[in-house]
């Protein structure tokens, strides 16, 4: 064997003043980053191995330990950089596509950060939320062309809609690619808050029927786990044609993580690939989509919004045009940096498009075609924060999906390591004993807490705007306004700049 | 209500703690033929090598018999029973009458009738008194011959040794502690004794201690040899201080039989500890168990049933915790079986001198053997006592590491949340 | 009475109650870094973590209401609280001959070698009062202290 380049990427520093010699950050390390040394009696770590999860960093209960990037630099090149040098070793040395875990983390640019929302003075009088009432309430899913009232009621029969208190969404993350503990952690954080949380390809474990109102059932290109109560289980079903982090890209659950629950849950195997194909072997086109929607439908009586997932790409706006035209009831759009469990990277990194730029072309184009009300949009791809909320909802959409937001709530620290199966917050693991670190209770109340914290903020910036119900900023694009960009991206957007 | 307790040791005390359980009122009496406060035998050795204080000897604090309402009656022999009275009768000629009675009169040492017992410079290894004696006397290098490596005579050894005597133990059988330790355990444990001094002749015994001026010289082996000495220790073993119920209409066997409630043959007449007789839940039989933990079990047993409650001793069996030096070890029950029904499951490492043994005998454990590791050792002397079918995880008991998470979950956490699940029922 | 009891199935086996049990019974129970470095003797948990990949849970004295080691103690040192139930050790009466160990149906008594020997054991922190120092530290919540089951 000849000698590997790779070099680590991070370096452990330990204070031998502080260091108590506990071991802990040896057992809570599934890398074995950190070991004892029998013979010096000493804790040690191979930097090497360490992902800079943070793990041992919050045990140590000494606060005993630093993780630094490490130091070694090459020689300064602003073209090939450490990142791209170091990928080229490793793929000399496996031959293989490079995988990774979570969202793209290339700079790109960020256009929520451009974009800055407006206030009330003077004119119009700002409304105070711990003293007025504030309505966040949101129904997704078609709405009526026209309303028919008779003597006074409402006739009009409306087509099923999913209740949220919120506008906040977990998106979808399959049981095998994130911890049972991790989705009970946020079914009952859904529960608590009155929102949904999303299967997504994994199936329905059995403890988790009881949390079905708020739950979108997923049904994706390997139909893994779907069956008639399946489908009945949930408030709504979801079909997922892409997702942000890998559009065009199907998936693949490798064995080891097709433990006995996971196999009976997405009804396969034991210990087999579970693999979804890039494409849904049955939809070629609109047409093909429409048949699986109504079949969807058919399947549930017609009680239950079916959703349609796709990633933002370039023809975003006709896409999602087709769908909704398609039967869709709610339209999900995934930014390029939605996060995954497990990616190429050179996919992760470089395919699709930005959800803000995404979200402005699909709402503006539905409107032109006068069909935005037969759809709801619910956008993800890297909402961070109640800000990015409040502005995606005034660009247009009717909600947001989150992920990554809700697995850092839970203790994820992007490591960026989901693929490894060796996640020590317990989240991205299918290892009994690194799953049961996450204790579920506790998931709940920090995914509810962080909820309940945006809900409070979001109703704060909509009191700042004078506005007292999330229905009023509803693509409410005067709300916003750019900063730091060009003509064309504003024009996309459909805000104006700063100062106009 | 008069309760008679004669003894002062951990089942006379069991009897008192368990009678006050039931009945806080009644009359107790307890004699004594020592004058001392109730103090623990087995600490004995380690007050004879200075661990111990006189004010640590104690098993009680000294306000107990006036805490608990008795009568205390210390240095006082009660030389014989008049049943059909009811009374005891003291050595002074008193005779006390009682309603209900508890011998707790302990054990005695066996002294064989050899030669030169009586000599000065000869003594037994039970009482406090024994070593008291010993205590005053002992200069730095006296040369000491203890007869018997059985429990007793092995801790004097090695009290004598930390004392600064020179030990020589003479013992019957091919093995030290040949009671609860098998040929390979007892080498390893004679092997560190003699690395700290002592000396060892197996296979032999004490023919005749010899003296001159009425002081011990030496003693004659039964091979011959002869060894010069300055002190003979007797710990040969103890037998049932039974003596009070000889000639009465207690039925006796080595001991005082007593059923599963601690009650004689004889209606309100009790006994526990080392004079009893109870059943032995291993050997399947009535035995006597003089170790500590059973007289007091079988003394609170004897006190709350005396006193009207309702409480079973379902049995014991042989246990023990000893050490010498730095090697502790523990055992229990049967740990040199013969026969076809037991399954021996052995683990040794002779230059650790680490050695454990476990005994099965129908999926349950019957006895054991742990040298220096003896660490949770107890788990497995609880499923002994709980007769517990070990069959599932009888693989992993001689692990390091063995523990509740071997078990079944089932069973550990039935155990484990033992508290919570009763609080639920109730 | 309130015991401490553990959840295996969200023990995660950090062992910091091991670690913190120690510190709060050394001689310096408010600083952990002297506690296990100053301190001349390695300070000794009262409680135990049981691993058998992948099960872990925490293991102390159960304070048995039945105690078999009061009753096996040969110096009396090792008693149960008639009021708080709690089963402490008097270890300046202790001598170390182990026979707490020998009847410990849990394996819930340590030996403490580090002066002279005595039996160590969790006396629920009832010197510190309120929560013991493990159910406190314990990061995941697996450990509870009550006196009635939790849901489960």
């Amino acid at each position: 064997m000849t000698i590997s380049m790779s070099t680590p990427d991070f370096l452990i520093e330990r204070d031998r003043d502080r260091c108590i010699k506990c071991q802990v950050c040896v057992r809570q390390c599934a890398n074995e980053a950190h070991f004892w040394d029998e013979e010096e009696q000493k804790v040690k770590a191979n930097d090497a191995l360490c992902v800079d999860c943070h793990r041992c960093v919050t045990y140590c209960p000494t606060h005993a330990l630093t993780i630094r990037k490490y130091p070694l630099e090459f020689r300064e090149n602003a073209n090939w950089t450490a990142s791209t040098i170091k990928a080229i070793y490793r793929q000399a040395e496996t031959g293989g596509i490079l995988l990774t875990g979570m969202g793209n983390d290339r700079p790109y640019p960020i256009f929520w950060d451009h974009l800055l929302l407006n206030a009330s003075q003077v004119t119009n009088p700002s409304i105070d939320p711990l003293r007025e009432p504030m309505e966040l309430k949101t129904f997704l899913g078609r709405k009526p062309d026209q309303l028919k009232v008779e003597d006074g009621r409402l006739v009009e029969e409306i087509p099923p809609q999913l209740e949220l208190e919120v506008p906040i969404m977990f998106s979808a993350m399959s049981y095998g690619s994130i911890s049972l503990n991790a989705i009970k952690s946020l079914a009952a954080a859904a529960e608590r808050v009155g929102i949904m949380y999303n299967t997504g390809e994994g199936g329905l474990h059995k403890d988790l029927y009881k949390y079905g109102k708020n739950t979108i059932v997923q049904v994706a290109s390997g139909r893994f786990g779907v069956h008639p109560e399946y489908l009945q289980a949930g408030a709504a079903i979801e079909i997922k044609i892409g997702q942000g982090a890998k559009p065009g890209i199907g998936g693949h659950l490798p064995g080891e993580k097709v433990g006995l629950e996971v196999s009976q849950t997405r009804m396969i195997p034991e210990g087999t690939d579970a693999i979804s194909p890039a494409p849904h072997h049955d939809i070629y086109s609109i047409e093909d989509l429409s048949q699986l929607i109504y079949s969807l439908k058919e399947a549930t009586q017609y009680q239950k919004p079916v959703s349609v997932k796709i990633a933002a790409v370039h023809n975003i706006a006709a896409i999602a045009s087709g769908i909704a035209r398609a039967g869709a009831d709610i339209i999900a759009i995934d930014g390029f940096r939605g996060g995954t469990g497990a990616a190429p990277l050179r996919t992760r990194d470089n395919v699709g498009i930005p959800i803000e730029l995404a979200l402005a072309a699909v709402d503006s184009r539905l409107r032109e075609e006068g069909i935005r009300n037969q759809v709801s949009l619910v956008v993800g791809g890297s909402i961070r924060n109640s800000a990015d909320v409040v502005k995606a909802i005034a660009l247009g959409a009717d909600a947001v999906y989150i992920a990554t937001a809700a697995l850092i709530s839970l203790g994820c620290h992007l490591c960026q390591k989901c693929n490894t199966g060796k996640c020590n917050w317990g989240i991205a693991t299918q290892n009994p004993q690194l799953v049961k670190r996450l204790n579920p209770e506790i998931g709940a109340e920090r995914a509810a807490n962080l909820i309940m914290a945006w809900e409070h903020e979001i109703k704060e910036l909509l009191g700042g705007m004078g506005i007292n119900a999330v229905e009023s900023l509803r693509g409410n694009r005067l709300m916003l306004r750019g900063v730091g960009l060009s003509d064309r991206e504003l024009n996309i957007l459909g805000v104006l700049p700063a100062g106009e | 209500m008069h309760y008679v307790i004669v003894g002062n040791s951990a089942a006379a005390i069991g009897a008192v703690e368990g009678i006050r359980s039931v009945d806080p009122n009644g009359r107790i009496t307890l004699f004594s033929d020592e004058p001392y406060h109730t103090y623990s035998r087995p600490l004995i050795s380690y007050y004879l090598f200075g661990k111990v204080t006189e004010d640590k000897m104690y098993y009680r604090p000294l306000d107990f018999y006036e805490r608990q309402g008795v009568e205390a009656r210390l240095g006082t022999k009660v030389s014989s029973l008049m049943l059909g009275e009811k009374m005891v009768v003291l050595e002074s000629g008193e005779s006390v009458s009682y309603d209900r009675l508890i011998l707790a009169t302990g054990g005695k040492p066996i002294l064989p009738p050899m030669p030169g017992r009586e000599l000065e410079g000869v003594s037994s290894f039970l009482k406090w008194e024994d070593v008291r004696g010993l205590e005053k006397t002992l200069f730095p290098g006296a040369r000491t011959v203890v007869i018997g490596a059985g429990l007793i005579g092995l801790k004097a050894a090695e009290a004598l040794v930390k004392r600064g005597a020179q030990v020589t133990v003479v013992e019957l059988a091919n093995r030290v502690l040949s009671a609860i330790l098998d040929e390979s355990a007892a080498a390893m444990v004679q092997e560190s004794l003699e690395e700290h001094g002592v000396r060892f002749f197996l296979e032999n015994t004490v023919s005749e201690i010899l003296g001159t001026e009425g002081k011990v010289s030496g003693v004659r082996l039964q091979d011959g040899t002869v060894r010069e000495c300055d002190r003979v220790v007797i710990a040969i073993g103890v037998s049932p201080n039974a003596d009070l119920a000889r000639n009465t209409e207690l039925t006796l066997n080595r001991g005082v039989l007593v059923d599963e409630f601690m009650q004689t043959s004889v209606a309100g007449i009790y006994a526990a500890g080392d004079v009893a007789e109870g059943y032995d839940i291993l050997y399947r039989q009535k035995r006597v168990l003089p170790i500590l933990p059973n007289a007091y079990k079988q003394g609170f047993t004897a006190g709350v049933n005396v006193a009207g409650g309702s409480q079973s001793y379902r049995g014991g069996f042989a246990m023990n915790s000893i050490g010498f030096f730095d090697l502790p070890m523990i055992t229990a029950g049967i740990v040199k079986p013969e026969g076809d029904e037991f399954t021996v499951m052995l683990a040794a490492d002779k230059a650790r001198r680490l050695y454990k043994k476990i005994v099965l005998r129908e999926g349950k454990i019957v006895g054991f053997i742990a040298l220096n590791q003896i660490d949770r050792a107890g788990i497995l002397t609880g499923l002994m006592d709980k007769e517990v079918d070990v069959t599932p995880f009888q693989d992993d008991l001689l692990r390091e590491d063995f523990g509740y998470v071997y078990f079944p979950k089932e069973y550990r956490q039935q155990q484990l949340l033992k508290g919570v699940l009763e609080g639920e029922r109730s | 009475m309130k015991r401490v009891y553990a959840r295996e199935e969200i023990c995660g086996g950090c062992k910091l109650c091991e670690v913190h049990c120690a510190v709060a019974h050394s001689q310096y129970p408010n600083d952990i870094i002297k506690a296990f470095l100053k301190q001349k003797t390695k300070p000794i948990a009262r409680i135990l973590v049981e691993e058998g990949r992948p099960i872990s849970f925490a293991l102390q004295c159960r304070h048995c209401e039945d105690a078999p080691c009061t009753k096996a103690c040969i110096t009396g040192a090792m008693q149960k609280d008639p009021v708080t139930g709690i089963v402490a050790n008097d270890e300046t009466r202790c001598v170390g001959c182990w026979t707490c160990i020998l009847v410990c149906p849990f394996g819930a008594i340590k030996r403490d070698e580090s002066g002279h020997k005595v039996a160590s054991k969790c006396d629920l922190c009832a010197t510190v009062g309120g929560t013991p120092v493990c159910v406190q530290n314990c990061p995941n919540d697996a450990l509870v202290f009550t006196d009635e089951l939790w849901r489960r």
